[in-house]
C-alpha cells in the first residue's frame, strides 16, 4: 500500500501555489484568445515554392496594411498560418491578399483554410463558452450533491476548479491559443476529472459504512489504494488515445489534445490530492454517511 | 449477473451484427435510398464554406418610416386633420397636430381595427406605438412590430439567398434561419467561395432613373457615384422601373461593339413604363443604378416598346454573368453582412481525414496492446468488445446520418480510451472479491454488482458534459459532443451485454481455475 496520505499537506501546499500562480497569470498575462473569441481573420496557406520562407512572407504581409499580422509556420515547412485583426471587417480582404501574393511570389499558394469571425460573433462565442463551462460546473455540483453528502461535493468541485484553473494557467504561461476546441476540451476535462473523483468517493463511502473504527485520514488512503490500479489503467489508456491524437491527428487538433492531456494528468492528481484532503479536513466520519442513509 | 438466456444471446449477437453491417455500409454503394445511409462528413473534413449572414435591418426600418410619414399625412388629410412638422429622428416619427385632433389620432392608432396600425391579436400588440410627448406626437415600432418586420425580411432574404446559391449550382447547400436576423449557409465542396461571398454581399437593388440637372425635381434628387467611384451624376429619385419588373436577365455578347452586356426583358407593367419613359425622354440620360451606384447612364435615342433592353458597363463575361444572376434572383430586402466565415479547402479536409484515421488506428492499437498485456484473456475480451463498440458507434452515426467532424473523430478516439474504464472497474473489483471468495462465479457476480454505481456515476458525469457541449457548441464542436455522447451509450451496452456475455462463457468453463484474472 502506498502512503498517499503522508503527502496530503505537501501537495495541498503545492496545489495552492499552482492555483495562485495560475490566477496571477490569468489576471495579469491573460489568455491568448484565438480569432474565435477575439475576432479577426485566419488564413492557412500552403506554398508550392520552396524558396518562399516565413520572413519573406512576413515582410509581404506587413506591407499589406492589415494591422497587427502574425505569420507562423504551421506543422511542416510549406504551411503557414496567418492571423490578423481585420478591424474594418473589409469584405474582399482575402481576394486582395490573393492578388498581392500572386504579384510578389507568383501563383504558388493554396488557401487551405480561411476563417473570418466578426466582432459580434466572437463576443457571442466567448459568452457562450463561458456559460458552457460555468453551466457544466454547476450541473456537476448539482449531480454530486444529490449523489453524495455536501462534504463530498465540496471536495469534487474544488478538484474540478483546480483542474480547470491550472490547465488554463498552463495555456496562459505558454501563450497557447484558446479557441472553440479548447472549450470542448475543458468541458471534457470537467467530465473526466469528475469521473475519476466519483470512483474514489464511491469507494470511500462504501468503506465508511464498512469500518467504523478507521479514521478518515487512513480510510481515504485505503480507498485510493484499492482503486489505484483502475485509476492508473484508465488514465493510461485515455492518455494513449490522446497522445495518438496529439502526434498523429494533425495540427488542428494539437491544442485540443494538449489541453485534454493536461486535464487528464491534473484530473488524476486532483482526485487523489485535493478531493480526498477536503474530506479529511472536514472530518468526514461514518456518521456523515449514516445520517444521510437515515434520511432516505 | 452471469447467467444469459439463449434468447438474450441471440439478441445480442444479432444486434451486434446488425450494427457491424450498418457501419460497413459506409464502404459500399447501395442503390436503395432506404438502405443507402452514410455518415455525413462535416465541412472541415470534406471541404466547403460555412457562412453566417446578418441582415442589416436599419435601412428597412428607415424605409418603412419614410413610407409611414407619407401614409400618416395622406390618411389624416382625408379626415381633414393637418399634420405639421412631420420628421424622422432615429427610429421615431414626430409630428404636431392641433389639440382637438390629438385624441382622434391616438384613438386611430390604438384601435384594434385600425387601418394604418395593424394589430397582432396573437401578441396583443400593435405594430406601432404612439405617445404624446407634450410637445408633439411620437410614433415608433413596437417591440412586436420590429420582430414582425425582422422575421419578414429574414423570410424574404432566405428565399433570395437560396435562389442565388441554387443558380451557382453547388451541391446540397444547407440554408437555415438563425434567430430572427441571421441566415446560416453551409456550402459543401465549394470551388470558389469568393464568388458566392460576393454574390451574397450584394443587395442587387436595381433601378432605372433619369439623370437630371434640375435640382427642383418634385420627387427629389440625389448625387450618385459611378461604379468607378470617381464620376458623379445627379439622379432623380423617381423610379422608372426597378428590379421587380424584370422577367429575365442574361449575359450576352454585343456583336456590334464586341462588348459583354446583360440583356433583360420586362414584365407587362415594366414594359409599359419603360416604353413611356423612353418615348418622352428621348435625348435624356437614363441612369441604371445598382445598390446606389450608377452602372451606366446611356442616352435614350429611340422609344423602346418591346419591353426588353440591355445594360452595358464595361463588364467582363464573369461580372455580366453574376449581374444577370443577381437580377434574375431578385433583390434582397436589406443588405447582408457576412459576420462569420469558415472555409476549408478540399485538400486540407482530406489531410484531416487521413490524420484522424491514422490517429484512430494508432490510439486503438495502443489501447488494445496495453489491455492485452495487462489482462490477458480478459484483455482480449475487452478488446473484442472495444471493436464491436466502435462498430456500433459508427453504425449509430450511420443510421442517423450524423455529421462527422474532425473533433468528432477525436471524440471517437477518446471514447476508445475511456471505454475500457468500465471493464477495468469491473475486473479490478472482481480481483478484490477473489481475495476472500473462493468461488469464481460468486466473485464475478459480486464484482459486476458492486462496481455498478461507480460505473454509472462515472458515465453520467461525462454524458452531462457532452450534453452541455451539444447545446452550447457550434459546428465541429457539436460533432465532438455527438460522438462522445453516443459513445457512452454504446460503451455501456457493450460492457454490460457483450463483454459480460464473453466473461460469463469463459468463467463458467473455468469455474474451478485458480488465479482466473
Amino acid at each position: 500500500m502506498i502512503a498517499f496520505n503522508k503527502y496530503y499537506n505537501h501537495f495541498n501546499l503545492i496545489s495552492t501555489i499552482l492555483i495562485i500562480c495560475s490566477l496571477i497569470l490569468l489576471v495579469f498575462k491573460g489568455l491568448n484568445f484565438g480569432i474565435d473569441f477575439k475576432g479577426g481573420t485566419l488564413i492557412e496557406l500552403r506554398s508550392s515554392d520552396s524558396k518562399i520562407n516565413v520572413s519573406s512572407l512576413r515582410d509581404k504581409f506587413s506591407q499589406m496594411n492589415l494591422g497587427d499580422v502574425s505569420v507562423k509556420k504551421f506543422g511542416n515547412d510549406t504551411d503557414y498560418l496567418i492571423k490578423f485583426e481585420n478591424k474594418d471587417n473589409k469584405k474582399n480582404i482575402i481576394e486582395e491578399i490573393k492578388i498581392n501574393l500572386d504579384k510578389s511570389f507568383g501563383n504558388n499558394f493554396n488557401f487551405r483554410r480561411v476563417e473570418n469571425v466578426g466582432p459580434k460573433v466572437s463576443a457571442e462565442l466567448l459568452k457562450s463558452g463561458v456559460i458552457a463551462i460555468s453551466l457544466s460546473l454547476a450541473i456537476m455540483l448539482f449531480y454530486i450533491w444529490i449523489r453524495f453528502e455536501w462534504q463530498f461535493s465540496l471536495g469534487a468541485i474544488l478538484a474540478l476548479f483546480h483542474d480547470v484553473i491550472v490547465t488554463l494557467g498552463v495555456f496562459s504561461l505558454f501563450s497557447l491559443e484558446i479557441n472553440l476546441s479548447i472549450i470542448a476540451a475543458v468541458l471534457t476535462i470537467v467530465g473526466y476529472s469528475m469521473n475519476d473523483t466519483v470512483v474514489i468517493f464511491d469507494r470511500i463511502r462504501e468503506n465508511l459504512r464498512k469500518y467504523s473504527d478507521i479514521k478518515i485520514f487512513e480510510l481515504t488512503n485505503i480507498s485510493i489504494n484499492e482503486t489505484l490500479s483502475r485509476t492508473i489503467i484508465t488514465s493510461v489508456t485515455t492518455l494513449l488515445a490522446l497522445l495518438a491524437i496529439y502526434f498523429f491527428g494533425g495540427e488542428i487538433l494539437k491544442g485540443f489534445s494538449l489541453a485534454m492531456i493536461l486535464g487528464v494528468v491534473f484530473g488524476t492528481y486532483s482526485s487523489i490530492y485535493i478531493a480526498n484532503t477536503v474530506l479529511v479536513r472536514l472530518r468526514v466520519s461514518q456518521k456523515t454517511v449514516l445520517k444521510e442513509d437515515d434520511q432516505i | 449477473m452471469l447467467y444469459f438466456s439463449k434468447l438474450r444471446i441471440i439478441f445480442i449477437t444479432l444486434f451486434s451484427f446488425l450494427f457491424i453491417a450498418i457501419a460497413s455500409s459506409n464502404l459500399f454503394k447501395i442503390d436503395d435510398d432506404f438502405f443507402d445511409k452514410k455518415i455525413n462528413l462535416g465541412l472541415d473534413l470534406q471541404g466547403g464554406s460555412y457562412l453566417l449572414l446578418e441582415i442589416d435591418n436599419a435601412p428597412v426600418i428607415e424605409q418603412k418610416l419614410q413610407n409611414l410619414t407619407t401614409t400618416i399625412r395622406n390618411y389624416f388629410k382625408d379626415q381633414n386633420i393637418k399634420i405639421n412638422n412631420i420628421k424622422i429622428e432615429g427610429e421615431n416619427i414626430f409630428f404636431n397636430v392641433d389639440d382637438q385632433s390629438k385624441q382622434i389620432i391616438i384613438d386611430t392608432f390604438t384601435d384594434e381595427n385600425s387601418d394604418i396600425n395593424p394589430y397582432y391579436p396573437r401578441f396583443k400588440s400593435h405594430q406601432l406605438n404612439i405617445e404624446d410627448t407634450g410637445v408633439n406626437l411620437k410614433v415608433n415600432f413596437s417591440k412586436q412590430g420590429i420582430i414582425t418586420l425582422k422575421t419578414s425580411s429574414q423570410d424574404q432574404a432566405i428565399e433570395i439567398v437560396r435562389r442565388r446559391i441554387d443558380e451557382v449550382g453547388t451541391n446540397e447547400p444547407n440554408i437555415l434561419k438563425r434567430g430572427n436576423n441571421r441566415i446560416l449557409v453551409e456550402l459543401p465542396g465549394l470551388d470558389d467561395p469568393m464568388r458566392v461571398k460576393s454574390l451574397l454581399g450584394k443587395t442587387a437593388n436595381l433601378t432605372f432613373r433619369f439623370v437630371t440637372n434640375n435640382e427642383n425635381d418634385s420627387f427629389g434628387v440625389e448625387k450618385l457615384k459611378y461604379e468607378d467611384g470617381i464620376d458623379e451624376a445627379i439622379v432623380s429619385k423617381r423610379i422608372i422601373i426597378s428590379g421587380d419588373n424584370l422577367l429575365d436577365a442574361q449575359p450576352k455578347m454585343d456583336t456590334q461593339t464586341n462588348q459583354t452586356i446583360v440583356s433583360f426583358s420586362l414584365d407587362r407593367v415594366g414594359a409599359k413604363r419603360f416604353g413611356k419613359a423612353t418615348s418622352t425622354g428621348i435625348g435624356k440620360q437614363l441612369a441604371i443604378v445598382l445598390d446606389g451606384k450608377i452602372i451606366s447612364a446611356p442616352v435614350i435615342r429611340d422609344t423602346i416598346a418591346s419591353g426588353s433592353g440591355q445594360i452595358s458597363g464595361g463588364f467582363t463575361f464573369q461580372s455580366a454573368t453574376d449581374l444577370a444572376l443577381l437580377l434574375r434572383s431578385g433583390a434582397l430586402p436589406a443588405p447582408l453582412d457576412i459576420i462569420e466565415e469558415r472555409t476549408v479547402g478540399p485538400d486540407l479536409g482530406q489531410d484531416s481525414i487521413d490524420a484522424g484515421m491514422i490517429a484512430l488506428a494508432i490510439g486503438f492499437l495502443l489501447v488494445i496492446i496495453f489491455m492485452f498485456v495487462k489482462y490477458k484473456v480478459f484483455g482480449l475480451i475487452t478488446n473484442i468488445t472495444l471493436i464491436i463498440n466502435l462498430f456500433i458507434l459508427l453504425g449509430i452515426l450511420t443510421l442517423f446520418e450524423a455529421t462527422l467532424t474532425l473533433p468528432g473523430i477525436a471524440g471517437i478516439i477518446l471514447t476508445v480510451g475511456m471505454a475500457v474504464d468500465a471493464n477495468v472497474l469491473i475486473f479490478e473489483r472482481i480481483k478484490e472479491e477473489l481475495k476472500d471468495e473462493k468461488n469464481n462465479i460468486v466473485a464475478f457476480d459480486s464484482g459486476y454488482i458492486k462496481s455498478r454505481t461507480a460505473i454509472i456515476d462515472a458515465n453520467i458525469t461525462t454524458l452531462l458534459a457532452a450534453i452541455i457541449l451539444f447545446f452550447m457548441g457550434s459546428g465541429p464542436i457539436k460533432g465532438f459532443s455527438v460522438t462522445l455522447g453516443i459513445g457512452i451509450f454504446t460503451t455501456l451496452f457493450s460492457v454490460y451485454f457483450i463483454a459480460r456475455l464473453f466473461t460469463s462463457l469463459y468463467v463458467s468453463k473455468n469455474r474451478n481455475k485458480e488465479n482466473l484474472i
